[in-house]
């Protein structure tokens, strides 16, 4: 189906184009480490604390960092004027921002398992016992960022001020993310580990909402 | 192919020639009129360049024409086609339109892949090849000079072998070599009967390729060398 | 005109009969006190704030579908009607717990999720304020609006189901608190004299968006000229 081959074509390209630099990974991955420390900084947390609010404070760094990582995402198919090529040669639309938003996922999920060791080690959190339930709670929880966010940053990309812009928009729509991401991940990551089906079930629901929401509206962020 | 010269790779059209119609298209942006009531059309196998100053609404009828721009009033068809929403001119505008982080061979098969061109992979070649980038086809686009950066332009878009190309004041900025590249170029895809519609400033070795003249002011058609004025008028309007 | 003035004036006395109604007319609360009355607004303009933003989505979608500029002016103006419903309710939250509880503000489930609400319509404003062409703000704010309000049950189940887990004060009596029926009554009096006031507000609001845009197509005709 084209839709199909040509989000694997573009996701390809995002892909290349970031493994060559890396630049957004590398900064996206010090981004949140940065952040989890300074949180470290303004709380101190004790070893009982660091349970109840480590998972909290990880998404939240994760959604800074997001709200950072996406900025580019249609900003760089500006400088050459890419968007319109790629509107010229792909027969749906939708392929442009599945292939983004499955690249954006792609990349969060990378940077948070690389600070995942980080994180369990500054916060005294073993995450090795649940990390198949863990890994769950990543990716719908990336996914509903990078679907929201790679929404949200082609409506940026053509306002003023995006850079402040994208943030604004962006956290609040996450809200629920967050919420969920966060009390699942506590649960999981207590000292007596429980996943919470019903909060996997509403992260999962939150995505499928976003990806039809995008699927129904999208070509109109990119019509001229 | 038969036995004479082979046609240049640029040009073998698979489509039948294909013209183009514009029937009353208003553009407005808020409070101002790109165009208005532009009403034309372009025959199969024309090739037309369009005059105007800065801001006439050159670009904005360019742009709808390759359909990345929607009317706000009027009607835009392809009357020779079968379907009009099957034809897909080719577009080449004021940017490179490719990506600077990809090299030249990626850009290509990239834009091959995703418009489903038979054997993507041979047809880049053949087209860098044909533009004169083949050895350069590992090269990052960053790299390229201005005339290669409009010839990789041109190669991206054709190649779907559209029955119509468009190009946005393609000579801009290119040194005499790639200005008669362009030249040969153009009159070989004319040739082989491919619709082409350019915007351009002044009298050139590239409007001696057109057939037709029409130019454009405040958005709106005010000569056309096809009811009468002369091309070289048309052309030359602004040295006036 | 006449009619514009005879809303106005309708709106503004439904008000002040839901005022007294509530001051006068409906029973004094018996843990709460005269404090409670307070509901009345709060309650009442939290409908209103959210079937304003209800006619907001409407008017999202409708603006995408048509591309009528004045489904864009009804999309903006209920916006700002329902922020300022969202406000009263905002403000009249703390005002009544202060007083009843000792805090300003308490992270009850109703409160938070108004809250969230409200950043989200600010952002929607703020995203316009920030797109010069009126053609596309329209287009973006409103799938920006429609992905907004999409968000809205998702962040309101998600704070009801995840973020009251330690016993809170909740704001005006939680969902087990029944109202006896002359409070009812003076409760959905209240609730319609909001909902007359909303639309009265947010007509005047379209009919100055749609002035505005008139001054605007006839300044660039004259630039034409």
């Amino acid at each position: 189906m084209s839709l199909f081959s040509n989000t694997t074509v573009l996701l390809g390209k995002e892909l290349r184009t970031e493994f060559r630099s890396r630049e957004l990974l590398t900064t996206t991955a010090v981004f949140i480490l940065v952040v989890l420390i300074m949180f470290s900084f303004a709380i101190s947390p004790t070893a009982e604390e660091s349970r109840a609010f480590g998972p909290g404070l990880l998404w939240l760094a994760i959604l800074f960092a997001a709200s950072l990582m996406l900025q580019p995402c249609f900003l760089r198919e500006q400088t050459n004027d890419t968007l319109s090529s790629l509107r010229l040669a792909v027969s749906d639309p939708f392929a442009i921002f599945l292939a983004k938003l499955a690249a954006n996922t792609f990349f969060l999920l990378l940077t948070e398992l690389l600070m995942l060791p980080l994180f369990a080690v500054f916060y005294n959190i073993p995450v090795w016992p649940q990390l198949h339930y863990l890994l769950l709670v990543l990716f719908l929880g990336s996914l509903g960022v990078s679907t929201a966010g790679t929404a949200l940053s082609a409506i940026s990309a053509q306002a003023r001020m995006r850079e402040l812009l994208l943030p604004l928009l962006l956290l609040p729509i996450l809200t629920p993310v967050l919420v969920v991401s966060a009390i699942v991940t506590v649960k999981l990551l207590d000292r007596d580990p429980a996943i919470e089906w019903k909060g996997i079930g509403f992260l999962a629901v939150f995505d499928i909402v976003f990806l039809t929401a995008l699927w129904l509206f999208g070509e109109y962020l990119l019509e001229e | 192919m038969d036995g004479t010269a082979p046609k240049s790779s640029l040009a073998p059209l698979l489509l039948p020639a294909t013209g183009l119609r514009f029937e009353n298209i208003d553009k407005r942006y808020g409070r101002l009129f790109a165009l208005r009531g532009v009403t034309l059309e372009i025959s199969a196998g024309e090739c037309v360049a369009l005059a105007g100053r800065n801001g006439s609404g050159k670009t904005t009828l360019l742009r709808i024409a390759s359909r990345l721009v929607r009317p706000s009033a009027g009607t835009l068809s392809f009357p020779d086609a079968a379907a009009s929403s099957a034809v897909r001119p080719g577009y080449v505008g004021h940017t490179t339109m490719v990506y600077d982080e990809l090299t030249a061979e990626e850009n290509l098969a990239l834009f091959a892949h995703l418009q489903h061109v038979e054997q993507p992979a041979a047809r880049a070649e053949s087209l860098l090849r044909e533009v004169g980038l083949y050895d350069r086809r590992g090269s990052l686009v960053r790299t390229f000079s201005r005339g290669m950066r409009q010839r990789i332009a041109i190669a991206r878009a054709l190649l779907h072998r559209p029955s119509i190309l468009l190009l946005d004041e393609p000579a801009t900025g290119l040194d005499p070599l790639g200005f008669a590249w362009l030249v040969r170029s153009l009159r070989d895809l004319s040739a082989s009967g491919c619709t082409i519609v350019m915007s351009l400033h002044g009298e050139s070795e590239i409007s001696s390729i057109a057939t037709r003249a029409v130019r454009l002011d405040a958005g709106k058609v005010v000569e056309d060398s096809k009811s009468g004025a002369s091309l070289h008028s048309i052309l030359t309007f602004e040295a006036a | 005109m006449a009619n514009r003035i005879i809303l106005g004036i309708v709106a503004v006395l439904l008000v002040i009969a839901a005022a007294f109604a509530s001051f006068y007319i409906a029973p004094v609360e018996r843990t709460m006190g005269a404090l409670q009355k307070i509901f009345y607004f709060h309650a009442a303009s939290a409908w209103a704030g959210m079937d304003a933003f209800f006619l907001c989505f409407i008017a999202n979608l409708l603006y995408v579908w048509k591309r009528n500029q004045k489904f864009d002016w009804v999309a903006v103006s209920a916006t700002e009607v329902g922020l300022a419903f969202t406000t009263v309710v905002l403000i009249t939250g703390p005002i009544w717990a202060k007083p009843a509880w000792g805090i300003w503000w308490t992270w009850d489930a109703r409160l938070t999720s108004t809250f969230v609400l409200w950043l989200l319509y600010v952002s929607y404003l703020l995203l316009r304020s920030l797109i010069e062409e009126p053609d596309r703000r329209a287009l973006l704010s409103s799938i920006f609006g429609i992905f907004a309000f999409l968000d809205v049950p998702l962040v309101y189940g998600s704070i009801r189901w995840w973020r009251t887990q330690h016993p809170q004060p909740v704001i005006m009596g939680g969902p087990g608190s029944g109202l006896e029926p002359t409070m009812a009554k003076v409760f959905f009096f209240s609730v319609l004299a909001m909902h007359v006031l909303m639309i009265f507000l947010i007509r005047e609001r379209y009919i100055l968006e749609q002035t505005s845009s008139e001054v605007e197509l006839l300044q660039r005709e004259a630039e034409a000229l």
